[in-house]
């Protein structure tokens, strides 16, 4: 693959535009929240078996994309189009768009008390197969894979029959949603901060059982604010959000060097062009 | 919640009722009112004994005596006592012999209804008494039971059958005079459930109840009566439905248990009487008194209820824990949308010593439902330390519900452990968001997350309808949120 050798997001769409891999293409989204701009224009595309990293300072706008794209309601979509699989991810409700293969692993999960985990799961499993016109999985057959997915990731059988998240530590509830990513085998997933609360072991586990469901079918898109977690999963591009907007992009060493440097010296660019 | 979830919110409120279907069936029904010659019409159709027509006059006259009461978190509606009949049955036959014998049209109601009644048919281990307005129609599995010397039959038999025990206990648990909705009942009872556990005996099935208001412009008043001798066990369920009216009906039921040394009931109802449309036009006032006496020590009474019918929900099952050690337990889940209401909850009397009562409340208001938790918790001079835990959540959906929790505590020894904690809490925008981001839209959402709210609860039912009640709930809140 040739794709290493194009650093630039920009560049890499024009020259990508039509291939039929494209996953997901973001042209010019914006959006606000009660009345505050928060997205400013944000141009990204993922093709399938890639991984973009995006990262930036705190209150950047990273969990926000990451909202629009799932279909958050409190957020208004002011301008752009996204595009998923050919379709107008926009025009679809949340439910939709996680049934089309669009998986968001939360920066914070929510605990749902007297829920039980595995419930949730089939529910959720089945949904998604109803979508697709497949019948929902025998007891049985969810059993097994239920028990294949927790070895892939490593995932404690005592939480998979918990209620969901209640209760979890916060390295539970991430170790959790990379449990659910294992099982609704999603075509695209945004990770927002699962690598944080996790311990080092976890991050291992978790950054593995990325890797291994990892395909040239699916893409992921890493949100983090440490390169330790690229480490693991290396990624095919870096992006640094700010201020609602992509200011950079690059291969994996923008992430080194964005550890060494801090954000200021890709800051001063926007600030000054934007007084 | 948002504007467009208000908007999903109103969309659904009206989620039709499916019991809602009238059985065309020759009915033969007493004239309205209520008299001492109603009293008199409906003891001698039943071919009754001189002492219950005594007795039944005696609760006729202490309705006459009563106020309706005026302490409820409601407003009382008019029911005029007088536009009711007392009385209604089936018109083929008074009585059964066997299923062979009921009209066809009744079966298959009851099969409508889910409550299949030939016994092949029926879920294993659960015996039946259907009761039809105010008849009881048919009980399955009667030899079965009777071959261990339980007696499970509808109250008019047992009066014929076992009057020493009916004469002992009738009335012992809830008088005549208790109040002018049981004081109505004691008049006015057609029929209801007999249950005797003789000692020793744990019951090999669930037994069961199925109410069925037929006939407008009828009341149901049915009597139950359930009798574990020492050491016995007994799990017994209630269901209700009702059709679909425009008129308000009339449900003043009684239900009296009794537990000897030892014994255990469970006692668990799944009340879907008919709650009106959405504008709160028709449906069912479900004024019901029951209450339990744990006579015994070591006895054990527990209440579970999963109230999601009727327009108005009224009542308090309730234990008196007379035993040393004896122990009572209520577990509910209250549903109201639209313009429901239910003022609902129970009372302990800790009488014996070393008494133990648990309370789980779980309150669901939807549209412009009103729930309200009333509790008593009483603890006698010599109920050396009693101990009461009472737990009472809200759960509200939408902004135009009520909860309300009326807890009251009265403690007359200094060894008692009381403990109350109460919760309300709202279905979350974000719980919703996480299972849509899952592939589960809203309406799968909010039954996910209300089972769960109510599975403390939910898992005290005997499995077979543990199953049932999580989907009424799903049915009764559908569409309830965006
Ligand atoms: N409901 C809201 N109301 C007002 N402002 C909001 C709301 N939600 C998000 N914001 C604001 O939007 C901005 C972007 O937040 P977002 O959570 O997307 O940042 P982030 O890049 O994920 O930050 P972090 O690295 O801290 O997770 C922040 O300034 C935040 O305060
Ligand atoms: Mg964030």
């Amino acid at each position: 693959m040739q794709r290493n050798k194009i650093p630039f997001a920009d560049l890499y769409i024009k020259e990508k535009k039509h291939r039929k891999e494209d996953m997901l293409s973001i042209k010019n989204l914006q959006a606000k929240v009660e009345d505050k701009q928060i997205l400013k224009g944000i141009d990204l595309q993922v093709n399938a078996g890639e991984i973009h990293a995006i990262m930036g300072p705190n209150g950047s706008g990273k969990s926000s994309l990451a909202s629009v794209l799932a279909g958050r309601e409190s957020y208004e979509v002011t301008g752009g189009q996204v595009t998923f699989d050919g379709k107008d991810l926009l025009e679809l409700s949340p439910e939709d768009r996680a049934r089309e293969g669009l998986f968001l692993a939360f920066q914070y999960p929510i605990e749902i008390p007297g829920v039980s985990n595995i419930n949730f799961l089939r529910t959720a499993l089945n949904e998604i197969r109803a979508y697709r016109n497949e019948p929902p999985l025998e007891a049985k057959e969810f059993l097994r894979l239920t028990r294949e997915k927790q070895k892939l990731v490593e995932f404690d059988a005592k939480l998979a029959n918990r209620s969901l998240n209640e209760g979890f530590s916060g390295g539970e509830k991430k170790r959790n949603e990379i449990f659910q990513l294992a099982m609704l085998e999603p075509k695209l997933a945004i990770l927002d901060e699962t690598d944080s609360g996790l311990d080092i072991d976890a991050l291992r586990v978790v950054s593995n059982g990325v890797n291994k469901l990892r395909s040239n079918k699916n893409a992921f898109i890493v949100i983090t604010h440490y390169q330790r977690l690229l480490d693991y999963i290396v990624p095919d591009f870096v992006h640094v959000l700010y201020d609602g907007r992509i200011v950079k992009s690059g291969t994996k060493e923008l992430a080194l060097e964005l550890e060494e440097r801090g954000y200021d010296w890709i800051k001063e660019p926007v600030t000054s062009e934007s007084v | 919640m948002d504007n467009k979830s208000a908007d999903i919110l109103e969309e659904y409120s009206d989620k039709e009722y499916e019991f809602g279907f009238v059985t065309d069936i020759e009915m033969e029904v007493a004239p309205k009112g209520l008299s001492e010659e109603t009293v008199h019409y409906i003891s001698a159709k039943k071919e009754e004994p001189q002492w219950l027509l005594e007795w039944r006059l005696k609760g006729y006259h202490s309705f006459l005596k009563q106020p309706e009461p005026a302490w409820q978190n409601f407003e009382l509606p008019k029911v005029d006592f007088q536009d009711i009949s007392y009385y209604a049955a089936p018109k083929s036959k008074a009585k059964y012999k066997s299923l062979d014998e009921v009209d066809p049209e009744l079966i298959s109601t009851f099969e409508k209804l889910g409550i299949p009644l030939s016994e092949q048919k029926l879920l294993a281990g659960v015996a039946v008494d259907a009761v039809f307005d105010s008849v009881s129609v048919a009980t399955t599995y009667k030899e079965t039971l009777k071959e261990q010397g339980i007696i499970f039959c509808s109250i008019s038999e047992a009066v014929k059958e076992h009057p020493e025990l009916v004469q002992k206990y009738l009335g012992s648990v809830v008088p005549h005079s208790d109040n002018i909705y049981a004081a109505l009942n004691a008049a006015a009872f057609s029929d209801g459930s007999f249950v005797y556990i003789p000692k020793g005996v744990r019951c090999p099935m669930e037994l069961s109840t199925y109410f069925r208001i037929n006939t407008e412009n009828t009341g149901q008043f049915e009597r139950t009566l359930i009798i574990a001798d020492e050491g016995s066990y007994v799990s017994y369920l209630e269901g209700c439905t009702a059709p679909k009216r425009d008129e308000n009906q009339l449900h003043a039921a009684v239900v009296e248990l009794i537990a000897l040394e030892n014994a255990e009931i469970k006692y668990s109802t799944v009340q879907n009487w008919y709650p009106g449309d959405k504008d709160g036009n028709g449906g069912i006032y479900n004024f019901v008194t029951k209450r339990g006496i744990c006579k015994g020590a070591h006895s054990k009474i527990s209440w579970t209820q999963v109230e999601t019918g009727s327009a108005i929900t009224w009542k308090y099952p309730s234990v008196i824990l007379q035993g040393d050690y004896s122990s009572g337990e209520f577990y509910s889940v209250a549903v109201t949308k639209n313009k429901q209401i239910a003022d609902t909850g129970t009372k302990m009397f800790h009488i014996g010593k070393q008494t133990k009562s648990r309370i789980i409340s779980k309150g669901i208001s939807a549209g412009e439902g009103q729930n309200s938790y009333r509790g008593l918790v009483h603890v006698g001079s010599k109920a050396e330390q009693a101990r009461n835990f009472t737990q009472c959540d809200s759960l509200l959906i939408g902004d135009r519900c009520g909860a309300h929790t009326f807890p009251y505590i009265e403690s007359k020894n200094k060894t008692a452990t009381i403990e109350h904690e109460a919760t309300t809490s709202k279905i979350g925008e974000d719980q919703i968001f996480y299972l849509n981001q899952r592939g589960i839209d809203t309406e799968k959402a909010v039954a996910l997350i209300v089972n769960g709210y109510a599975k403390e609860v939910l898992n005290q039912l005997p499995m077979e309808f543990a199953v049932e009640a999580q989907k009424l709930l799903s049915i009764s809140l559908e569409g309830s949120v965006g």
